[in-house]
């Protein structure tokens, strides 16, 4: 089988793969590079387990080809988290119970990271329409709600207070 | 699921596209944004020997203004449409359809060019594209050659780009200060369209100086209403009225009977609908 080779940086790491091009990127993340935390739910773009982030936008990995991202730029939950510990979204997902069997969880909260960034205090509406490409079969969705709110409370607080602080100062 | 195997190419120019999709014949298969084309691919539904990446040509992106013109490159993403402030200004419905396109995630891989050559029945752009008088200019290796909206819709997933074409742009004239909205009826997130309709207004002195009325999944292909478009030209921004002048837009329609439901309530549900989408708009 033709073989393509393709370059492409994952959570901060660059990786040169030869692979089928009709291997598609969450095979890929899966299963050559071993980042089982991005997760395959429905394979057919439904339920949006298997969401990463392509050079800082959401995006559904099981309904894109490995070859599409050469070149570009992917992260999945296992990049997130920081040397200080768990990414926002991650400690508000974990303070607000916003998980029951955790299936749904990594792709929620890659979906809810991006959700923040295109609109930093949406309200419930704007949360749940923008997690529209997300299911939880527990239906656990007020607790996620929640979380991705509180969230932006916490990201809004920060900036607030930071924008208090005197320059110069240590904050 | 795992497609068939396939070989690929990720052409720079929108020339090496057209050369690769000539070699390939008609086993060749063009992938945009791909959030139509790989789930079929993954079903096995269809299992082309070539497929030709446009994602790489980037003069197939962007939106843009051309004197009274929005211009609309077939490879711009789902998401820049429905966020360009060009696109809000001139041509808002197609802003109002593409925003209730699929998800967040496939508005950021999806293409307008893509989802309107795709032309699913139950997709949202073909109608507001109808709407909206578009323009599709199509490259074949004859060179360049334009086709209205009225006849770029052939059949089910069927339009006017034949085999050894790419569709390049859309241009539709500037409705600059219409106003715009689109309806769609599902039962739950993210589904497809069980009807949807297409609306767009101009109005002058707090009454209806031109309209136009689009509907989806009303048929197999996107059906434009000019007799309801006349009947609301001068009526007042007042339900009765509109309603008056909008109950025939399912007059003469043979609406696809599913699960979802018969013709009879696609009928139904496409009166109610151009009503809220023409009073909304209003």
């Amino acid at each position: 089988m033709v073989q393509t080779t393709i370059t492409v940086t994952v959570d901060g790491t660059s990786y040169t793969d030869q692979v089928e091009p009709r291997m598609l990127l969450v095979q890929y993340l899966r299963e050559t590079l071993g980042k089982t935390g991005t997760l395959i739910g429905c394979d057919t773009s439904n339920c949006g387990a298997c969401t990463v982030h392509l050079d800082g936008v959401s995006v559904k990995s099981c309904t894109m080809f490995a070859v599409q991202a050469d070149g570009h730029e992917v992260t999945t939950i296992e990049g997130i988290a920081g040397a200080d510990g768990l990414h926002p979204m991650q400690t508000a997902f974990h303070e607000n119970h916003a998980l029951q069997c955790g299936f749904c969880t990594p792709g929620m909260i890659m979906a809810s990271i991006d959700l923040l960034r295109e609109n930093p205090n949406p309200d419930e509406q704007m949360i749940r329409d923008g997690l529209e490409g997300n299911l939880c079969r527990c239906t656990g969705y007020q607790n996620i709600v929640k979380a991705v709110r509180s969230a932006a409370e916490t990201e809004a607080a920060k900036v607030e207070l930071g924008a208090t602080i005197p320059v110069g100062q240590p904050s | 699921m795992i497609p068939v195997a396939f070989d690929y190419s990720a052409p720079t120019t929108l020339d090496e596209a057209l050369t690769l999709l000539a070699d390939a014949g008609e086993d060749g298969k063009i992938l945009a944004g791909g959030q139509s084309l790989i789930p079929v691919l993954k079903l096995r539904l269809a299992a082309p020997h070539a497929v030709i990446d446009l994602g790489r040509i980037d003069a197939l992106r962007g939106i843009r203004e051309d004197g009274d013109h929005v211009v609309i490159g077939a490879m711009t993403q789902h998401h820049d449409v429905a966020t360009h402030p060009l696109v809000a200004e001139h041509a808002n419905l197609i802003a109002r359809a593409t925003q209730t396109v699929a998800d967040p995630q496939i508005r950021h891989r999806g293409t307008f060019g893509g989802a309107l050559v795709h032309a699913d029945p139950a997709g949202d752009l073909p109608a507001a594209a109808l709407a909206m008088d578009a323009v599709f200019h199509i490259v074949g290796p004859g060179g360049e050659r334009t086709v209205a909206a009225a006849d770029f819709f052939v059949d089910l997933f069927t339009t006017a780009v034949g085999d050894n074409e790419i569709l390049t742009e859309v241009r539709m004239p500037k409705k600059t200060a219409w106003v715009s909205d689109y309806q769609k009826f599902t039962r739950v997130a993210q589904q497809w369209s069980i009807v949807g309709v297409a609306a767009t207004l101009r109005i002058e002195n707090g009454r209806i100086a031109e309209a136009r009325i689009a509907l989806t999944n009303m048929g197999s292909v996107p059906i434009r209403v000019q007799a309801v478009e006349q009947a609301l030209i001068g009526c007042a921004i007042e339900e009765d009225a509109i309603a008056r002048a909008t109950a025939s837009v399912a007059d003469g329609t043979n609406p696809p009977s599913d699960l979802n439901g018969d013709p009879d309530y696609r009928r139904h549900l496409a009166t109610v609908l151009t009503r809220r989408a023409v009073l909304n708009a209003a």
